[in-house]
């Protein structure tokens, strides 16, 4: 596992634990387990509805949900002052559970600045250079991970909200190519496993609708929380396409399809899937 | 349903898609593949000299690297855990569908159903972002083909 704590780390983060337990105390809940029509609007399901119950008691109970490891490393970062201007994320945006509320759900969004769409993490990074003159994560580093998994929890519950009208139009239609082409040597395309044959059983596997209402996501195969793009690059791989690169426009309009296709579904990062 | 692909593969691929549309003969010429004939949804010639043999089929099929075709179908083998239910239980398969309609259906099941989720197997013009791996090489050999629709028709 990406995390495992060297003995100077776990006595770091015991005292760091006193420090923060207030916080995590605030923002960590058993919440009531929502009913499972909380988990689908109209056709849209959640990977959630196709969990067994002990997967959805953990992913419901923060204190047993391993991805919140990942939620409270990036609390920390967000108070971390970083790069040449010695500013932290707080600096400027106080308390992430104000400002940040609401913003992951609406991501990857168009940014005028670049005139993309960005997704999440890339805005997180655009900060780190522009706002903090510090360097960008790595994608899928244990960092921009936990950074993108704080930000993301303070949507939880909130409906995904991207906007695919506009400046965003073009990514979008991008996107929708891109999932409904078929691919790799096996020549399957996303829709195929996703859309035509959600509900039904690939070996062991129950083919749920891939949403992305969950990321990022805590993956019981992985041992980590992975990012959306992570899991592309999985699925791309099963049917033997090439994966491409991190950060990749054409991951970046497929996210913002994909989130699409689920509008309306609850934001529940730290989800924990299979 | 037969879009137009990027690639010299486009043409052959339009090609074969009036072929079938118009229930007629087409002679499919894949890059280096050995080339094959469909007549009317079947491929009538065995693709190989070498007649095809069930037990290696069997062996192709169980084999997640070579067919994984439990992974979407339930066969009628023993202690197979886990079959998928994608596409149909294909017991009894080899007593309704011919060994020419099996072996069309094996090498490319997508001129029967352009919208099938099921692998072309002896396929390799025309695909999109194939890992490094595996570009320019088909899923199964020609002999691994007729090893499969072999076993297939002996599920009676
Ligand atoms: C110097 C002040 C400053 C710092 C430091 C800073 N931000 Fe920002 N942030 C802004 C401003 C101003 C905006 C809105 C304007 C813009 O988009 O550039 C913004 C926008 C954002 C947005 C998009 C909000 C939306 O509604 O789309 C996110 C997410 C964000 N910041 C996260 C972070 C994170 C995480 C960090 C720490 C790594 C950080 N910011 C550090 C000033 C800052
Ligand atoms: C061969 C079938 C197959 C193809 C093709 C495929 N996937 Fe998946 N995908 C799976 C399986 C199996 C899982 C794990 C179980 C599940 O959630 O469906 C999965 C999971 C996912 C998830 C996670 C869902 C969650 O709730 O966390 C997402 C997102 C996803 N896929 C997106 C895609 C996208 C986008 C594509 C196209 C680039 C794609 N998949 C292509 C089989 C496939
Ligand atoms: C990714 C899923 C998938 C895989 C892998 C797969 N198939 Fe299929 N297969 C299907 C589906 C779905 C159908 C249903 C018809 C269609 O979609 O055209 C089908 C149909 C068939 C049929 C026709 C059955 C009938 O009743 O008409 C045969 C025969 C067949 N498959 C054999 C195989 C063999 C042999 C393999 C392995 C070499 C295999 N399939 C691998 C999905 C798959």
């Amino acid at each position: 596992m990406r995390l495992r704590p060297s003995p100077l780390v776990i006595v770091a983060t015991l005292a760091l634990g006193v420090l923060f337990l207030k916080p995590i105390l605030v923002t960590s809940q058993t919440t009531t387990p929502a009913p499972l029509s909380a988990y689908q609007v109209g056709k849209e399901k959640s990977g959630f509805i196709y969990l067994d119950a002990p997967l959805r008691a953990m992913q419901n109970d923060d204190f047993s949900n391993p991805g919140y490891l990942w939620v409270q490393k990036g609390q920390a970062l967000w108070s971390t002052a970083d790069g040449t201007n010695g500013k932290s994320c707080q600096t400027c945006h106080s308390a992430a559970e104000t400002s940040m509320r609401g913003v992951g759900a609406r991501y990857p969004a168009y940014d005028p600045k670049s005139g993309k769409v960005i997704d999440l993490e890339q805005r997180i990074n655009e900060m780190r250079v522009d706002m903090m003159g510090a360097k960008p994560y790595k994608w899928e580093s244990p960092q921009l991970l936990a950074l993108t998994t704080f930000v993301k929890l303070q949507s939880r519950g909130m409906p995904v909200d991207v906007t695919t009208t506009g400046p965003a139009h073009a990514a979008w239609v991008a996107g929708k190519t891109f999932y409904d082409t078929p691919r790799g040597q096996l020549g399957v395309s996303c829709q195929m496993c996703h859309v035509q044959h959600a509900g039904d059983q690939l070996r062991s596997d129950t083919l749920s609708q891939g949403q992305t209402n969950g990321f990022p996501t805590y993956r019981l195969k992985w041992q980590a929380v992975g990012s959306v793009q992570r899991r592309f690059r999985g699925c791309n791989a099963k049917v033997r396409a090439q994966p491409l690169p991190f950060g990749s426009q054409q991951y970046v309009d497929l996210e913002l399809y994909v989130a699409s296709r689920g509008q309306g579904l609850p934001i529940e990062t730290p989800s924990v899937r299979r | 349903m037969c879009e137009p692909r990027r690639s010299i593969a486009a043409a052959i691929f339009a090609l074969l898609c009036m072929g079938i549309a118009s229930a007629s003969t087409t002679v499919v010429h894949d890059t280096t593949l050995v080339p094959y004939t469909v007549v009317n949804g079947t491929i009538p010639r065995s693709l190989t000299a070498v007649p095809g043999n069930p037990a290696a089929g069997l062996a192709i099929v169980k084999n997640r690297k070579l067919g994984n075709c439990i992974a979407c179908h339930s066969m009628p083998i023993a202690k197979e855990a886990f079959p998928g239910n994608v596409g149909p239980n294909l017991k009894g398969v080899g007593g309704y569908l011919s060994v020419a309609q099996l072996r069309l259906r094996i090498v490319n099941a997508k001129l029967i159903n352009p919208d099938t989720i099921m692998p072309a197997y002896y396929r390799v013009a025309g695909l999109t972002d194939v890992a490094k791996k595996f570009v320019g090489k088909p899923i199964l050999t020609a002999q691994q083909v007729e090893d499969v629709v072999a076993y297939l028709s002996t599920l009676k």
